[in-house]
């Protein structure tokens, strides 16, 4: 086997040019891949980052039904104090679960004395939700990182738009669930930065407050947030809760319970599954670049040596072994494309992160590019090119293994 | 026992409608040891009769066998291995691999044909290096020696496989007439130290002179045997 790979370099490094050529496009090829995987996979990975850690958390439980009419809020669907209960101590007892948060999410008015206009407010645990959603606190760009009974934090377009300011007293005027009226005062404790994404414009107050806005007889909610100590054991866990949670019935004999991933809670799992797809298809444009460029050098080479593929067959080389020849051919041009491409790859990417490149992503600025690329991404791609190179080579390798010595010496 | 028994082989080509008798009914036998020459003007058959006797080709009729081995019959894998173990061939244009230095050229059938142990190859790969006066070249590539040279590199490769035959098309065709005798003359040599039967083609009739037994073939039939005094049952 040795000696057919000595052959086969030597046969590559007899045509230099063309060898670099070659080499050079599947390098390219691989670069270009490695790059966009990276760059697009870190703007993916903080897109999520701050949908996730903002507002929504990893997952979220519901009453059954609840997010079916979850533009609306309705109040009627809150889980009761016993179901709460049962959920705690089902996620307490998940050594996956690094924290969770109970909400009250209802919609009001928002008074500054002079005019009103709508707001969407969370009523937290402020503990338990900036353990849960734990950019939350960052977002709050003016007032301090914590919410007290009585006070308010304001998202900063309504502030700007009310012209509400810290310290202010405002007022709250909601409808509970009996269909009755009632306002509460609050004081400006925090401005709050939109963020993109269902929940990017809320307000929140402290979970009592919403109780008593509300008229709660006892601490009914509406959902419960669930941070995961691991984010990529997401679907797993999903399933086992699910599965935990499948035999808790209502009294129509169906699921108490639904539990949803960010995935479903937000449209932004569509661009997610965008950026996926872009990088399905540049992966497919590099098994393309890969194939052509392999298959024409291999048929080139295949028909510059028939004389030589005649004087081996001649000499009584076996089928086989020819094949073997040329497929190995294919195979080092893979190989070495990849690797060099590989070493580019990363390079730029190790470039690309010294040069500490900022980008916007919605209403949040100056977010910080982190390329990163896994090593099982670098393996993917190296085997993909070289499993593709060698695909490439079987062709024109097994047209040489076919010829007939005769002819083959004959050529001219 | 002959090497080469033939009777009666016709081989005919088809080009089109047209169909080309290149041998008519050609009957001969070959025995071991042998150093003989088909010689004739071009057209005449001698490049087709050494590609059937060489299991490169197959004749449309009759029989042949070469070393015992009714070659008729061999389909195309049993074919390669049959020449890989039994015929060693030296071609008009030396057709050296330009990739393998003059040792790994000759070294190639035994490496990649009958995979011989190291030791082994290393041992009757310099032997024949030595044999044929390219020890001090062995390390050069194919366009680093000259046309004699690469024959000479050409008819130890032929050799390094101890074939019981040795075909050689045309060798001295692209070579200088004293070349072309030096390298009759190691063809000789090898013979007289390996016993390998030679065949060769050639219508150079100076060389045709060196050859012990001697074919004419005139439009794919045989037209006379000759044979040196002293030689065999001539």
């Amino acid at each position: 086997m040795g000696n057919l790979f000595k052959i086969a370099a030597r046969n590559l490094l007899r045509y230099k040019r063309r060898t670099m050529l070659t080499a050079s496009l599947i390098t390219v090829g691989v670069v270009f891949v490695l790059v966009f995987i990276s760059v697009s996979g870190s703007f993916k990975n903080m897109m999520i980052w701050q949908i996730t850690d903002s507002m929504l958390g990893h997952m979220q439980v519901h009453r059954k039904g609840y997010v079916a009419s979850i533009e609306n809020l309705p109040l009627t669907m809150n889980l009761k104090p016993e179901e709460v209960k049962r959920l705690e101590d089902l996620l307490d007892k998940q050594s996956e679960v690094e924290a969770y948060s109970p909400r009250i999410k209802f919609g009001g008015g928002f008074s500054n004395f002079a005019e009103t206009t709508n707001i969407r407010l969370n009523g937290v645990y402020p503990e338990r939700e900036f353990k849960t959603v734990p950019l939350l606190a960052s977002r709050i760009i003016e007032g301090k990182k914590s919410i007290e009974k009585g006070e308010i934090v304001v998202p900063v377009l309504l502030a700007k738009g009310m012209n509400v300011n810290m310290g202010d007293t405002v007022v709250i005027v909601t409808t509970n669930k009996d269909g009755s009226v009632n306002g509460k005062q609050f004081k400006v404790a925090g401005i709050l930065e939109s963020a993109v994404g269902p929940g990017g414009r809320d307000g929140y107050i402290h979970i009592e407050d919403a109780r008593e806005l509300l008229r709660m007889d006892e601490m009914e909610i509406s959902e419960i947030a669930v941070r995961l100590k691991e984010f990529g054991g997401l679907s797993r866990f999903n399933e086992k809760l699910m599965g935990l949670l499948s035999k808790d019935l209502n009294s129509q004999g169906k699921p108490a319970f639904e539990v949803h991933t960010w995935e479903t809670l937000s449209p932004f799992y569509n661009i997610a599954k965008m950026i996926d797809v872009m990088t399905f298809f540049i992966k497919l444009m590099l098994i393309a670049i890969v194939l052509i460029s392999i298959m024409n050098v291999m048929i080139m080479a295949v028909y510059e040596r028939i004389r030589e593929i005649g004087t081996i067959a001649a000499i009584g080389t076996l089928p086989g072994k020819i094949l073997s020849m040329f497929v190995i051919e294919g195979f080092c041009l893979g190989i070495v494309g990849a690797l060099i491409g590989n070493i580019v790859g990363v390079s730029i990417i190790l470039v690309l992160n010294l040069l500490k490149i900022k980008f916007n992503f919605a209403q949040q600025t100056g977010l910080l590019l982190v390329a990163k690329i896994t090593p099982s991404d670098l393996i993917f791609i190296s085997v993909t090119v070289i499993i593709v190179s060698v695909i490439a080579s079987l062709q024109p390798a097994f047209k040489a293994s076919r010829m007939e010595p005769i002819e083959a010496l004959r050529h001219v | 026992m002959s090497l080469i028994s033939a009777e009666n082989i016709q081989k005919e080509y088809k080009t089109g409608e047209v169909t080309v008798k290149a041998l008519k009914g050609l009957s001969f036998e070959i025995e071991p040891a042998s150093f003989v020459s088909f010689v004739g003007p071009s057209g005449s058959g001698k490049t087709t009769l050494l590609n059937l006797i060489g299991c490169l080709d197959k004749p449309t009729d009759g029989k042949l066998t070469v070393a015992g081995t009714d070659v008729l019959h061999l389909d195309r894998k049993e074919s390669a291995s049959f020449r890989g173990n039994n015929i060693g061939f030296i071609f008009q244009d030396f057709n050296l691999l330009p990739v393998l230095t003059v040792y790994e050229n000759i070294e190639y059938p035994l490496l990649m044909v009958q995979s011989v142990p190291v030791t082994e190859r290393n041992k009757r790969v310099n032997a024949l290096l030595e044999a044929v006066g390219m020890t001090e070249q062995r390390n050069k590539y194919p366009d680093q020696i000259s046309g004699g040279q690469k024959q000479r590199v050409a008819v130890a490769r032929a050799l390094v496989t101890n074939p019981k035959l040795v075909l050689a098309d045309e060798p001295t065709a692209n070579l200088d007439h004293k070349t072309a005798y030096m390298v009759i003359d190691l063809m000789k040599k090898m013979r007289d130290e390996f016993k390998t039967t030679f065949i060769f083609s050639t219508h150079d009739q100076k060389i045709v002179g060196e050859a012990e037994i001697i074919y004419s073939l005139e439009d794919g039939e045989l037209k006379g045997r000759d044979v040196k005094k002293g030689v065999g049952n001539g």
